[in-house]
């Protein structure tokens, strides 16, 4: 029987929208029983909300001072120790989960497939490489097991319904201290998330500055839509390094992505390929992203986007 | 500070657009332009940096793959690395068997620091600095948007989905560097003149006694979906228009 162990993701009062998307995901392996496994100061709340994912068979619950921050070199140890149980160990390709777990696949001594697109069958799935110019299937060896983060623009959000047994679990596992938490910097702001909004608007080098770029958060505002960036955009301090979208920044899946003076570099469309509709604006009507946009207008930004704000009703 | 080990991986420029070849069997590599990874010439450059303002450490870049990898681990020698290690393979070579041959050139060299790039841009795995920090039982701190050395521990503030993020870690620990840590200097041609006197030494996977040995079979390598063709509209209005008749905004 295949075992899959979820290492859920979660701000202590949220369980992050991914950790849905990975169940979905483990729901496509055969015959699999899936754990989703909880690591924090107090995850009573989230281990309910995570209890209720359609799916589900059981949540551990692992609460310890030291998990209060989601720091890898503390929690890949425990996962590791969890994972004795289990066939398969994913987690969601967000930044949380792109750092812990390839620590964990190496305690373990097995391969990660990163960013996993599709499940073929317990051990064969397809995963993009070259910023998505490829697709490669890849099969393991069923005698080891296999960690994986899941591409979260790939999969549906699992429903809710279940009612998954919780449980907490000691574990005896040493942590190292060579690794401490000091503080963060978010952006901590009522926007929509932009992981999983349905509509995005994203800026290019081509607002030109951080005041310009306020006009998109206006128009986003408008219509219910997150604040996206390109590398050039956010390189340039137009906007933060958390809206970068593309191969190094957040792949993302909205049902509409409006690209406002971005050219389409192939490290930024592989960001935005499973997006249903691409919108694009731009005023050089040879950039590349008209070749993926499914409605393009060639026009100026800067005349174009007021107007734009205007003629959608709020 | 004694020595910094930076990774240096040999990949495909990235102004390339990579192509799958018609048999599915892999991507057409004959004749491409091979760069060293943009993330690794970032993370080179901020051992330089540390260097620099420490004055004096020594910079040891450091690769795994195929013969030709020399023409990589020059280019960091140009760009000040004081000497190269090159664990030669023709076999494809996966994150964790990087991260193995990594491990025991650490052992080797005890370095303070190993410098990786967040990902490469061939696989895009993002798993080898931290394979690397599981087996050598150091701390990791991942992509880096500043470092800040203190005497034996360092402060990396690091790029999350959420925002930035800081972690105090003793060294020696991995640190893999994200795009906006800094600028990577351009090499000179006398830098490339010099580098050529610098030492590059070539070591086998079995005299460093690991097993290189793959664990993911690829079967298949296909294209991706292509997006169907769209339609241009004439103003704002129309663009409008069409987005409300398709539901997706009011
Ligand atoms: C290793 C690596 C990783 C990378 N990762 C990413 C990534 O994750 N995400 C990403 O986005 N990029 C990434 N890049 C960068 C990428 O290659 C491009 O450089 C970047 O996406 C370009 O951003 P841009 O489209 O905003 O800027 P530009 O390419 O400069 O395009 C600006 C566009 O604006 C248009 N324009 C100018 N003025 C106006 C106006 N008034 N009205 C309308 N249009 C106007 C221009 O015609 C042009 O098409 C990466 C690069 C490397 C090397
Ligand atoms: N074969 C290799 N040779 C040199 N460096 C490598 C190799 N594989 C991975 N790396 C380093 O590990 C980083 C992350 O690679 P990856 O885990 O493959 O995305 C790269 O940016 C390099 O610094």
């Amino acid at each position: 029987m295949n075992k899959i162990l979820i290492v859920g993701e979660h701000d202590g009062a949220h369980l992050n929208p991914a950790v849905a998307k990975c169940v979905t995901c483990a729901r496509g392996i055969p015959g699999g029983e899936i754990t989703i496994a909880l690591f924090g100061a107090d995850t009573a709340a989230v281990a309910a909300q995570a209890a209720q994912l359609g799916g589900v068979h059981s949540v551990l619950r692992i609460d310890r001072a030291e998990n209060a921050h989601p720091l890898a070199a503390i929690l890949a140890p425990q996962v590791a120790a969890l994972a004795a149980e289990h066939t398969h160990v994913f987690g969601p390709s967000t930044s949380f989960g792109k750092d812990l777990m390839p620590r964990v696949a190496a305690l373990l001594g097995a391969p990660q497939v990163s960013d996993l697109m599709a499940v073929e069958s317990a051990h064969r799935f397809r995963r993009p490489i070259y910023a998505g110019n490829a697709i490669i299937t890849v099969e393991a060896d069923p005698a080891r097991k296999l960690v994986a983060t899941v591409r979260v623009a790939s999969f549906e959000a699992a429903g809710v319904g279940g009612s998954a047994a919780v449980a907490s679990r000691s574990l005896d596992v040493a942590l190292p201290s060579h690794t401490r938490y000091v503080g963060a910097k978010t952006a901590g702001t009522d926007r929509l998330d932009l992981q999983t909004a349905a509509r995005v608007v994203s800026g290019g080098r081509a607002l030109g500055s951080a005041e310009n770029f306020q006009m998109l958060f206006r128009l986003a505002d408008k219509i219910g839509a997150a604040v996206g960036a390109s590398r050039a955009a956010v390189d340039a301090g137009y906007a933060a390094n958390e809206m970068q979208v593309g191969q190094t920044g957040k792949i993302i899946a909205p049902e509409i992505y409006i690209a406002i003076g971005i050219s389409g570099a192939i490290q930024h469309l592989t960001g935005i390929k499973d997006a249903k509709t691409i919108v694009a604006i731009n005023k050089d009507g040879e950039a590349p992203i008209f070749e993926v946009a499914d409605v393009g207008l060639v026009a100026d930004l800067f005349q174009v986007v007021p107007e734009f704000e205007r003629l959608v009703s709020a | 500070m004694q020595k910094i080990m930076v990774c240096v991986k040999r990949v495909v420029d990235y102004n390339v657009r990579v192509r799958v070849k018609p048999d599915g069997s892999g991507v057409m590599l004959d004749g491409v332009k091979m760069s060293v990874n943009p993330f690794d010439e970032i993370a080179l450059e901020e051992a330089l940096r540390i260097k620099e303002r420490a004055g004096g450490a020594e910079v040891v870049a450091v690769s795994v793959g195929v013969a030709d990898t020399q023409q990589q681990l020059r280019t960091a020698l140009a760009m000040g690395a004081d000497r190269a290690i090159l664990v030669q393979t023709d076999a494809p070579v996966e994150p964790l068997a990087a991260a193995r041959a990594f491990l025991a050139l650490a052992r080797k060299e005890n370095p303070d620091i190993v410098f990786l790039g967040k990902q490469a841009i061939d696989d895009d795995a993002n798993q080898t600095g931290q394979m690397l920090a599981a087996l050598w039982d150091r701390p990791q701190a991942t992509y880096a948007s500043k470092v800040e050395i203190l005497g034996n521990k360092a402060a990396v503030t690091r790029e999350v989905d959420t925002g930035l993020e800081t972690i105090e870690v003793d060294l020696p620990a991995v640190i893999t560097v994200d795009l906006r840590l800094n600028e990577p200097r351009y090499v000179k041609l006398p830098d490339i003149m010099k580098a050529k006197k610098k030492p590059l030494d070539t070591v086998t996977p079995e005299a460093l006694g690991i097993d290189l040995g793959q664990m993911l079979k690829v079967v298949k390598t296909d294209p991706p979906a292509q997006r169907q063709k769209g339609i241009m509209v004439k103003d704002v209005a129309e663009l409008v228009d069409v987005l409300k008749k398709k539901g997706l905004i009011r």
